[in-house]
This record gives C-alpha cells, sequence and structure tokens, in this order.
C-alpha cells in the first residue's frame, strides 16, 4: 500500500509545551484514519501542520509527495480541509460559500455551476442552495462545510472533530457521508474524542496523548493486544477491568472471584479501554 | 500576474457578496460621522467664515471627504477582515487555497476600496449641493481613488497584527480617532507652530486631505504629499505580506 500521508519526528512546541512530540505515522492511500485523543493531545495542532496553516518546530511532512513547508502551494491542491468550526459565510447562502471556495480553486464558470450542482446533490441539499447558511440545522451546515472542501476534488480530507455538537441522527447521516466520500476515493483523515467514532469509521487508528503517538493500529488489533473481552467488576465502588483473549479464559477468570465482588459485567473490549490502559486517563477528561 | 488578480477579485468577490446584501445599512452608518461633521463643523459653524480666502464650508468639505475616505475604507476592510478571522473563522479558507499572499492581502483590501469610494462620493455629492464653489475633477477623483486604497491596506495591515476585537476597538480610540480631528481636516497645518505640524506629516491622513484640497480649490499640486501617500500605500502592503508570511506557512 502507498503512504499518502507521511509524517517523520513531527514536533510543534509552543513555548515550554509540547503540543506534538516526535510524531511518526503513515497514512494509506484509501483508507479512514482516525486520530483519536482528548482534547489538547494535539490532534488539532497535527491537523494544521498537516494543512499548511501551522509551521512545526522541527519534523516534516508529506502529503501526497510534497513536502508541506517546502512545497505547500502543490499540498493545496490535493488536500480538503473541514475545520472543527464551521468556516462558512453564514450571511451568504449555500451556493455563494460555495461558489467561493471553487473560485479560490480557480474552477472555470461552467465547471464551478457543474460541481456545486453534483455535489449538493450528492449530499441532498439541492434545495438548500439558496437558502442563508444561517438558516441551516448543525447537521446541515456541517454537510455545506464538507462539499465545499471538495469542490477541487481533493484526494485526502482531513476531518477535525467532524460530528461534535451534531445530535445522534446527524451524526449517523455524515458517518455514512464521510464512508460514502471513502468508498468513492477519498482517502480520509480525522481527529475525534468520540471512541464509537473511531470504532465505526476508521480502518485505523492512533492513539494521542499530550502530544505523543501512544497506539497505532486498527480497532481490531488494538483490541487484541489487550484482550478481545473484558471483564469489568465493581469493588468497593470502584470499577476494575481484565482482559482476556477469549470468553473461555474471561469466565474461569469470574469463577475464581471473591463473593463481595457484588457486580460483574463480561463484554467485548473496546477503544475506550485501550485508551485507558494506555494513559490511565478517560478519552474525555481533559 | 494576471492570475494573482483573478485570485484577488475571487477573494473580493464574497465580500462584494457580503456587501450586495448590505449596502443600504453599511452606506447609511458609514455616512452618519461625516454628516455630522458636514452640518455642524462646515454648515453650522463655518459658513459665514472665510478662511484663507476661501468660506470655511468650501475649505472643509475636501477635508472631509478625506476623512470619510480614511475612516469608511480603514473599517471597511479591517471590520470585514476581524469578522472573518475572528466571527465566521473563514480566513483559515484563504490560507488553506492556493493562491498568493499578494492575492489575498490586494483582494481583502478591495472592499475597503469599494467602499471608501462610496461613502466619499456620497459626501462629496451633500457637499456639491451644499457650496457648489469647488471642483471635483478627474485628478481629485484619482487622488480620492488612491486615498481609499492606502487606508484600505492600512485596515488590512492592522486586522492582521491585532488578535481581537477588543484590541481594534483600542486602535480605533487611540490612533484613528485622534487622526481624524489633527490631520489638517478642520484646520489648515500652516495655523500650528513648526514642531506640532511636523508630527502631522508623519500621519498618512494628514497628506491625503493636503492633497486633496490643493486639487479641490485649484491651488499648486503637492507633489511631495502625493508622493508620501503613494509611499505610504506601499509601505503598508509590504508590511501585511510580511506579517501575513509571519503568520502563515
Amino acid at each position: 500500500m502507498d503512504a499518502f500521508i507521511v509524517t517523520e519526528k513531527l514536533t510543534k512546541e509552543y513555548g515550554a509545551i509540547k503540543a506534538v512530540q516526535d510524531l511518526n505515522l503513515k497514512v494509506y492511500t484509501g483508507e479512514i484514519f482516525g486520530f483519536l485523543g482528548p482534547n489538547g493531545a494535539g490532534k488539532t495542532t497535527t491537523i494544521r501542520i498537516m494543512t499548511t496553516l501551522t509551521k512545526p518546530t522541527s519534523g516534516w511532512v508529506k502529503i501526497g509527495g510534497f513536502h508541506v513547508v517546502k512545497e505547500a502551494d502543490k499540498v493545496k491542491k490535493v488536500i480538503g480541509v473541514v475545520q472543527q468550526h464551521l468556516t462558512l459565510d453564514r450571511d451568504l447562502t449555500v451556493r455563494e460559500n460555495l461558489e467561493f471556495r471553487a473560485r479560490l480553486h480557480h474552477l472555470e464558470p461552467t465547471e464551478r455551476r457543474r460541481r456545486i450542482k453534483e455535489l449538493l446533490e450528492y449530499v441532498e441539499l439541492t434545495d438548500c442552495a439558496d437558502r442563508m447558511v444561517d438558516t441551516l440545522s448543525g447537521g446541515m451546515k456541517k454537510r455545506v462545510a464538507i462539499v465545499s472542501s471538495l469542490l477541487h476534488k481533493p484526494k485526502v480530507l482531513f476531518l477535525d472533530e467532524p460530528t461534535v455538537g451534531l445530535d445522534a441522527q446527524a451524526r449517523r447521516r455524515l458517518w455514512d457521508l464521510v464512508r460514502r466520500l471513502n468508498s468513492d476515493g477519498t482517502t480520509i483523515f480525522l481527529t475525534t474524542h468520540y471512541i464509537e467514532e473511531a470504532e465505526a469509521l476508521c480502518n485505523r487508528v492512533g492513539i494521542l496523548h499530550n502530544g505523543k503517538l501512544i497506539a497505532l493500529d486498527s480497532p481490531f488489533e488494538l483490541r487484541k493486544k489487550l484482550g478481545l473481552i473484558t471483564v469489568e467488576t465493581l469493588i468497593d465502588k470502584e470499577t476494575c477491568c481484565k482482559f482476556f483473549a477469549d470468553r473461555a479464559a474471561a469466565n474461569s477468570y469470574v469463577q475464581t472471584l471473591p463473593p463481595n465482588v457484588k457486580t460483574v459485567v463480561i463484554r467485548d473490549s473496546n477503544l475506550e479501554d485501550i485508551f485507558v490502559e494506555f494513559t490511565g486517563q478517560k478519552v474525555g477528561d481533559a | 500576474m494576471l492570475a494573482a488578480l483573478k485570485d484577488a477579485y475571487s477573494v473580493f468577490w464574497v465580500d462584494l457578496r457580503n456587501l450586495k446584501h448590505r449596502w443600504l445599512s453599511l452606506l447609511v452608518t458609514s455616512l452618519v460621522q461625516p454628516l455630522l461633521y458636514l452640518v455642524a463643523f462646515g454648515y453650522g459653524l463655518g459658513r459665514e467664515v472665510r478662511f484663507e480666502g476661501f468660506s470655511y464650508l468650501t475649505f472643509v468639505i475636501p477635508g472631509i471627504v478625506a476623512l470619510t475616505s480614511f475612516s469608511t475604507s480603514f473599517n471597511g476592510s479591517a471590520s470585514k477582515l476581524q469578522v472573518d478571522k475572528f466571527f465566521y473563522k473563514s480566513f483559515d479558507e484563504l490560507l488553506i487555497s492556493p493562491i498568493s499572499l499578494f492575492s489575498i492581502v490586494v483582494g481583502k483590501a478591495l472592499i475597503g476600496l469599494v467602499r471608501g469610494l462610496l461613502s466619499s462620493v456620497a459626501i462629496l455629492l451633500v457637499g456639491f449641493a451644499l457650496s457648489p464653489t469647488f471642483e471635483v475633477s478627474l485628478l481629485f477623483l484619482l487622488v480620492l481613488f488612491l486615498s481609499c486604497f492606502v487606508f484600505s491596506l492600512f485596515g488590512v495591515l492592522i486586522a492582521f497584527v491585532l488578535k481581537s476585537h477588543q484590541s481594534m476597538s483600542t486602535f480605533n480610540s487611540v490612533v484613528m480617532l485622534p487622526m481624524t480631528f489633527l490631520c489638517g481636516t478642520f484646520f489648515s497645518l500652516n495655523a500650528l507652530p513648526e514642531v506640532g505640524r511636523a508630527m502631522l506629516y508623519v500621519l498618512p491622513l494628514t497628506h491625503s486631505s493636503q492633497t486633496l484640497r490643493a486639487v479641490a480649490l485649484g491651488q499648486d499640486f503637492p507633489w511631495l504629499s502625493f508622493g508620501v501617500l503613494v509611499c505610504f500605500g506601499a509601505l503598508f502592503f509590504f508590511a501585511s505580506i510580511l506579517v501575513l508570511k509571519k503568520q502563515s506557512v
């Protein structure tokens, strides 16, 4: 497999704070790669460096073979970026916003109109084309933000916390859109602090903690390393987890538990277990 | 070069669309202050007063046109840029796009230029109705165009440098407002002692009001002030590019 994004000892320091430390990472063409970590872990800083918005302190990133600092112009042509916060002009219509982005990417008038029509159909927002962005729901705004970054057919799409603030239905709809984009050939790099989002979408996950990459693999492989089955017990009001390769091993452990253990749950391990185990911290803890 | 100008137009295009949705309220807002000056100082206070051989009204109108171009062009580009940076957060989109810093700076200055020109011409028409004794020549319009562009670039630079709305309003009170009153807009600099005059010649609005007034009143064209204004424009442009270069990759 070709690596589309490669980082080498990527580091970003803000004074004494090390936002990203010695990050070595490869994201392969065609995959959905997820960066998982709590707020402040360095996810957004990494995306900002990859998308030419922030200079790294040391180390480098190449996207599609182009160096993001030395060949920023070439990088900008192959990336699409959806920032965590909405970056649309809310006092303009959906169409005006899309036309603006299309102009910035040098699409000729005919191509511009064709692409806007095509993308609005793709995200089922054709009827909203001439509505002011401010009048749309959160999920619709996010879909507009996503298509506004697709006008120039980027090879990789960066999504920074794409579903923050969306309700469950809008979130699932957005997941479907991300999967569809990916199956249509776009490599996806997303950050999230929602475990279920990373599990639902990502082929591979990197767990970032205090600016360091502490785990990197597919969700299944990460779970396998930890133990696919978790036994969760409540002893003196404290939750304790133990991990086992299979249910048989978990069951025989449960047999050995002393009688003062009241609650016992046997379940599949998840990314949250991995995160807690690797960091001693919950993902939601900032 | 042509491609860079086309990109600058793309940057300007979105601001123009915004203006199209709200042009009337923006125009009215920008006219309140200069109209008050015109009526209070020019028509009310100075109708009967003679000043350097002209009625004070005739003398003050070019100054008020200069200050309108100054404040509207500055605010036109600075406020939209600040909204893009802090409210819509859409400024990053320009930095992520494959366009040059030149296109961003010029494109962002164009909205200030257009808004400055609209307001200045509106004030000029009111001034003309009140005192039809001054000349509006092609040269006057050229100087007005230059003024608006220079002050719009000034707005771009300041919006790049300042990090919040708060610091922008401080800047407006501490730098912009004193300039509005002091830079030869309402009085002749000849009335000031040497030191005061020298200090005011450091400020760009002084040169704009001097040049506009000289053209409107048919005096000798102040080439030096015109040149200084051009230099200020170049300074604001290159400083904007430099600041943006430092802030981006």
